[in-house]
């Protein structure tokens, strides 16, 4: 059952895969007029390459130009698109449901940890990984979050994408990315769970980049390709650190032995300096820390994420708000028996996340595109969990991720839901007043809204109270930092997300007569997930906390988290004072009226507050210059270096010394030498006579 | 000392004979009947040169013979029935081509056949006497024919030219012969080695290189190459294709009993001058080709390159040595004709075209014969897995066995030079704006092509029978 919810996804994407190879052969006989697709790939790419622009960063202007999506209406659709959708969307539905089966049996009922060998791996000195399934409480609640939301995806999908020509491929790649994500989660060793997580980055990377005709899309692929390398070297780092301590990367083994590397004198030497022991675990964590960063787009490597939103809504959705991008936060709640021995890493961890909740939230305040504040407030919550992880429970983090996938899956869709609406327009300031023309899609954001807000019984309510108060309870310096934030934080959460809906859905209308007239509610195809995500969004925090954080708590997680020594934290949060625990509340109310008053009762208070503290706005306006700041220090760098070594470097020397230089010789040696044939008698017999008289002088003096 | 009362024994030489006399018949035969009688006669010649190679295979023992001035051993053998045939298709070849271009004589074949007998008695010779003779038999018939379309200024300007400085090189061949004579008081190979043993005299050194310039004629290694490019392109393409392969063969073969019969005492000497002439004919057949436009011209300075090669092989001075010149020679001169196919084959409005750029567009009008020139081309520039690349790797592994490590590096590179014009060839057939379409090839091309299209490209299959031949061949000098 176990390799039937892993395998069952990569079998759709195989499958849709092949229609989308078969598909393209027939659409092109013979091959004679070109490979449409290829020839559009290299164009785009060429185009990147030619304007020398920092493609990385190329779109940070873009941000503030209404973006389109683009559907190709021209090309007839591929062949076999219905197919492709179907299978794809049928085998990921049986394995939505088995994933449930499974967390009724492991999460809800008694199973213990176990492991479903698939096959052997890698065996290679004392390198030992095998692939196997690790199916624990943390695995099943991943396979729920990740199969659910991916199953409503595909389906919404369906709807969404109905009118794109290339659907057997988006199907493909959905699929696979499904499949990679299960690998990362259901990842018994490092390797496994390496495999996964390059397998969802490369995912992510073909989905971002899904439309390649259009520039920005490919830059935004390319920027989060590169993003996460960073992140990627470090988690890697991480895992080899983790070898060399341990010997292993199993993660029983690991596991096991956290407690005698931490007292022994297993050692780190890097630049230098000797870690050992604890100071080793430490630093191995910080480094496996590095790539939970990069994937959930974490401060300071959190640039990719807002421009991922150039792929398709639906894979923003799924990808880029529910399952991938909270990756990081599962390899932290995964690797919590090691993390409990790296106090010092706990405490990094706390304050970037708590930071990242703070950081962009203030962005999320002041942006238009009806996406990227979507994608802010999840980089947000993510900070959320980083936080929860930080201050030593995991089990809060990993309840806020459950809740959070269907609420911001939720959001996701419906923002997909609205731009489908208006024509593919996705700028805010070009939308107002739908709320009577799309009364389904209204009321469903207001439920995931309520839910990110944390309204009384909505599902964000129990799981971002749950993790203020543990940080309250955490105390301390850090705790103290991360409290204050992260209630910021909660204000703006809540203004921006109901600025959100009243830019979008109240006040007069602010589009084009032609929009306003083409205004209509999606088809059910792609209405029926929010259905789903909406009943999701009001009830898992209801019905999830009693298993994930409180009474339950043990019976639930069973092992599958481990929290360090002396962690006290869920008794203390048991006993936070009630202002505390009022507070989430509070600051939802403050957010919500404060949007009101600028959006509903005082329309023109924004404006004049934007240009009373230019500057402030300016700078949240330019998401706190990051972007400006990164092409200064690393792109426009490493631009130059390459543009050095390829001028200079590749072109001047090792192509003028080499290549070009010797075949530019060769051709002077050449044209001297056809010289030497004049066509006269007498100089070829004067060459035969001076090489008989040169051999015979050499001969006379060698002899 | 040879005993001018007894009758030598002549049936070492049976080939030979029958070739001289079947040649004088065939001349007579045309005289009598005319130009008519051309394709008669190019046929009889052909069967002629098929019978010598059964007389020279099976028929004839190993002998030595004519007071030892003449030699029949399996080096012979081998290199007679490689010559015999390349004469053969060099005559075949020259059917279609020689009606079409007005020089369609019954001569032509005849004269072939002379020059083949010369070749047959260089590669026997064993004696300095001999070995003249067979040259220059050979020479003077290769004049000849290369001023046979003697209404053709470029023709008999070529004949001309090949004539002039072949009767210089034969002159400087034959000082050398008698200083060579003058200080060890012999000609026959044997006796000069046998003088040898006990030293060499600067007069005996400076008669060596004489005589080593006069053969490097022949085969036209640097720097006694200048006639090579203007008789390459000035005489018929037929003739060309004749000169390129045969003679070269033969003449190889005669510098390779001089040297390891003769000279070998003193191989530390000859390998010097062969060493520096390799050099040369390597790196200026590669770097000299690059500049041509003339495919003709192009196949002259690719010949004298690969003469170079294969005097790789003969520096290294061994068994190993000699097996890598005999199979690079016959190699050679089977990829050789089918090149020299091909270019026969390029016509367009009835009238031949040289020009390199004008094999463009061949892949499409004509994709076997573009695919089997370029498996050629391919395998001239020593590609793996074609013939080209066993030639090669012979000869630089005897090099390397004989550590004359720099002589196969510079081999290497220059051969690495070399692939460019080769590889344009193939690029221009198949990459560039097609021209329009040759005429179809004559048939008997199409089968010379497509006899070397195979040896070139399946050469891996039976190289083995043919590698033990030549080393049998090469141990007939150790």
């Amino acid at each position: 059952m176990y390799s039937a919810i892993v395998f069952l996804p990569l079998l759709g994407a195989i499958l849709a895969g092949l229609i989308t190879i078969f598909g393209a052969a027939g659409r092109h006989p013979g091959g004679e007029t070109g490979h449409g697709d290829e020839d559009h790939v290299t164009d785009a790419v060429g185009s990147e390459h030619g304007h020398g622009a920092p493609s990385v960063h190329g779109d940070a202007a873009a941000v503030h130009v209404a973006h389109h999506e683009p559907h190709d209406h021209h090309v007839p659709a591929a062949v076999g698109s219905r197919a492709a959708e179907i299978v794809t969307t049928a085998l990921l539905f049986v394995s939505a449901i088995l994933s449930w089966v499974a967390f009724f049996r492991v999460g809800v009922g008694s199973h213990e940890l176990f492991t479903v060998p698939v096959l052997s791996w890698v065996h290679s000195g004392n390198l030992v990984a095998d692939w196997t399934l690790r199916i624990d409480t943390l695995t099943v609640v991943m396979l729920v979050v990740v199969n659910t939301v991916s199953t409503l995806v595909h389906l919404y999908s369906i709807g969404y994408m109905s009118h794109d020509a290339n659907r057997p491929r988006f199907f493909a790649y959905l699929s696979l990315f499904t499949f990679a994500m299960l690998m990362l989660v259901t990842a018994n060793n490092f390797l496994q769970m390496f495999f996964g997580w390059e397998g969802v980055g490369l995912a992510s990377y073909l989905l971002i980049g899904f439309w390649y005709h259009r520039p920005s899309a490919n830059s935004a692929s390319m920027k989060a390709f590169i993003v996460n390398r960073v992140g990627d070297f470090g988690f890697e780092l991480g895992i080899f650190s983790i070898f060399v301590l341990f010997g292993s990367i199993d993660f029983d083994t690991v596991f096991g032995n956290v407690g005698a590397v931490a007292g022994s004198s297993a050692a780190l030497h890097i630049f230098g300096h000797d870690f050992s022991g604890q100071a080793a675990i430490t630093v191995a964590c910080l480094l496996l820390f590095m790539g939970a960063m990069g994937k959930s787009a974490q401060v300071p490597l959190h640039t990719w994420l807002p421009d991922a939103m150039e792929g398709p809504t639906p894979v923003s959705a799924l990808i880029h708000a529910a399952t991938m991008v909270t990756a990081g936060v599962f390899m932290v709640a995964r690797l919590s028996p090691i993390f409990a021995f790296a106090p010092t890493a706990l405490m990094v961890i706390t304050v970037i996340g708590a930071f990242t909740a703070f950081f962009a939230a203030t962005i999320g305040l002041v942006q238009n595109d009806i996406k990227r504040v979507i994608a802010y407030s999840t980089c947000s919550q993510l900070g959320y969990m980083f936080a929860a992880l930080g201050v030593g429970a995991p089990s809060v983090a990993v309840f806020h991720l459950f809740t959070h996938a269907f609420f911001k899956a939720l959001l996701f869709l419906c923002a997909g839901a609205v731009i489908h609406a208006v024509s593919d327009e996705q700028d805010m300031r070009k939308m107002g007043g739908l709320r009577k023309k799309i009364p389904i899609t209204y009321v469903a954001m207001i439920i995931g809204t309520l839910a990110l807000t944390g309204f009384p019984f909505t599902a964000g309510y129990y799981s971002k109270d749950a993790i203020i108060e543990s940080t309250y309870a955490f105390g301390g310096n850090v705790g103290g930092f991360a409290f204050v934030l992260l209630n910021v934080a909660a204000i703006f959460t809540s203004f921006y997300s109901w600025r959100l809906i009243f830019m979008t859905f109240h006040g007069a209308p602010r589009s084009s007569q032609e929009v306003q007239d083409h205004v209509h509610e999606s088809p059910q195809i792609m209405l029926v997930p929010l259905y789903v995500l909406s009943i999701g969004a009001l009830l898992a925090g209801v019905l999830g906390i009693g298993y994930f954080v409180e009474g339950g708590y043990g019976a639930f997680w069973k092992h599958a988290l481990v929290l360090g020594e002396g962690n006290e934290i869920r008794e203390a949060m048991e006993h936070t004072p009630f202002w505390v625990s009022s507070l989430p509340f509070v600051e939802m109310v403050i957010g919500f009226l404060v949007a009101f008053w600028f959006y509903i009762a005082n329309p023109r208070v924004p404006a004049e507050l934007a240009r009373e503290h230019q500057g402030l706005h300016r700078f949240l306006f330019n998401k706190w210059y990051f972007d400006e700041l990164y092409d200064r220090i690393f792109v426009r760098p490493a631009m130059w270096i390459g543009r050095f070594l390829w001028k200079r470097g590749d072109g001047w020397l090792i192509d003028g010394l080499g290549p070009n230089g010797v075949s530019a010789r060769v051709l002077d040696i050449t044209n001297r030498v056809v010289r030497l044939q004049t066509g006269y008698l007498y100089h070829y017999a004067f060459v035969m006579l001076v090489g008989v008289a040169l051999l015979v002088t050499w001969m006379m003096f060698t002899r | 000392m040879m005993d001018v009362a007894v009758f030598p024994n002549l049936s070492p030489a049976l080939a030979e004979i029958v070739l001289a006399v079947g040649a004088m018949l065939l001349l007579v035969f045309g005289v009598i009947r005319g130009e008519r009688s051309t394709r008669t006669v190019t046929v009889l010649a052909v069967l002629l040169l098929i019978v010598a190679i059964v007389i020279v295979a099976a028929v004839s023992p190993a002998a030595t013979t004519f007071g030892g001035s003449f030699k029949l051993d399996a080096f012979a053998r081998f290199m007679k029935i490689a010559a015999l045939a390349g004469s053969g298709f060099a005559i075949s070849m020259s059917v279609t081509y020689s009606r079409r271009e007005g020089f369609e004589r019954f001569e032509y074949p005849v004269l072939i056949l002379i020059g083949t007998i010369g070749m047959l008695l260089m590669i026997s010779a064993s004696d300095l006497i001999s070995l003249y003779l067979g040259l220059e038999l050979q020479s003077l018939a290769a004049y000849v024919v290369a001023a046979i379309h003697r209404d053709n200024a470029r023709s008999t300007e070529a004949g001309l030219k090949y004539f002039v400085l072949g009767a210089l090189s034969s002159g400087m061949l034959l000082y050398g012969a008698s200083l060579v004579y003058g200080f060890t008081g012999h000609t026959q190979f044997d006796g000069i080695a046998s003088m040898l043993v006990h030293g060499r005299s600067l007069g005996l050194v400076i008669g060596l290189v004489f005589l080593l310039a006069g053969v490097a004629f022949k085969i036209s290694a640097v720097p006694f190459h200048m006639w090579t490019p203007d008789v390459y392109e000035g005489a018929p393409t037929a003739v060309t294709a004749f000169f390129a392969s045969a003679p070269k063969l033969a003449a190889m073969a005669l510098l390779v009993r001089v040297v390891e019969e003769a000279f070998r005492p003193i191989t530390a000497d000859w390998q010097q001058v062969i060493v520096f002439i390799s050099v040369c004919s390597m790196v200026l057949g590669s770097f000299a080709a690059i500049g041509q436009r003339n495919i003709k011209r192009l196949m002259a300075y690719s010949s004298i390159g690969h003469m170079g090669y294969a005097l790789v092989g003969l520096s290294a001075g061994s068994a190993q040595g000699v097996q890598g010149v005999i199979l690079y020679m016959v190699i050679y001169m089977s990829m050789t004709l089918g090149a020299f196919a091909c270019i026969l084959s390029m016509r367009r409005n009835g009238e031949m075209v040289e020009d390199v750029a004008s094999l463009a567009g061949l892949a499409r009008s004509q994709p076997l014969v573009a695919f089997v020139f370029a498996a050629l081309m391919f395998s001239l520039a020593g590609i793996p897995p074609l013939a080209g690349f066993f030639a090669k790797y012979y000869v630089f592994l005897a090099a390397i066995q004989a550590n004359l490590f720099t002589l196969a590096v510079i081999g290497v590179l220059s051969s690495v030079v070399g692939a460019f014009y080769y590889l344009r060839i193939v690029k221009i057939m198949y990459f560039d704006e097609p021209e329009h379409a040759f005429e179809p090839a004559p048939v008997e091309l199409r089968a010379v092509l497509g006899l070397s299209g195979i040896f070139a490209l399946f050469f891996l299959f039976f190289m083995s029978p043919l590698v033990v031949a030549a080393g049998i061949a090469a141990k007939s000098f150790f």
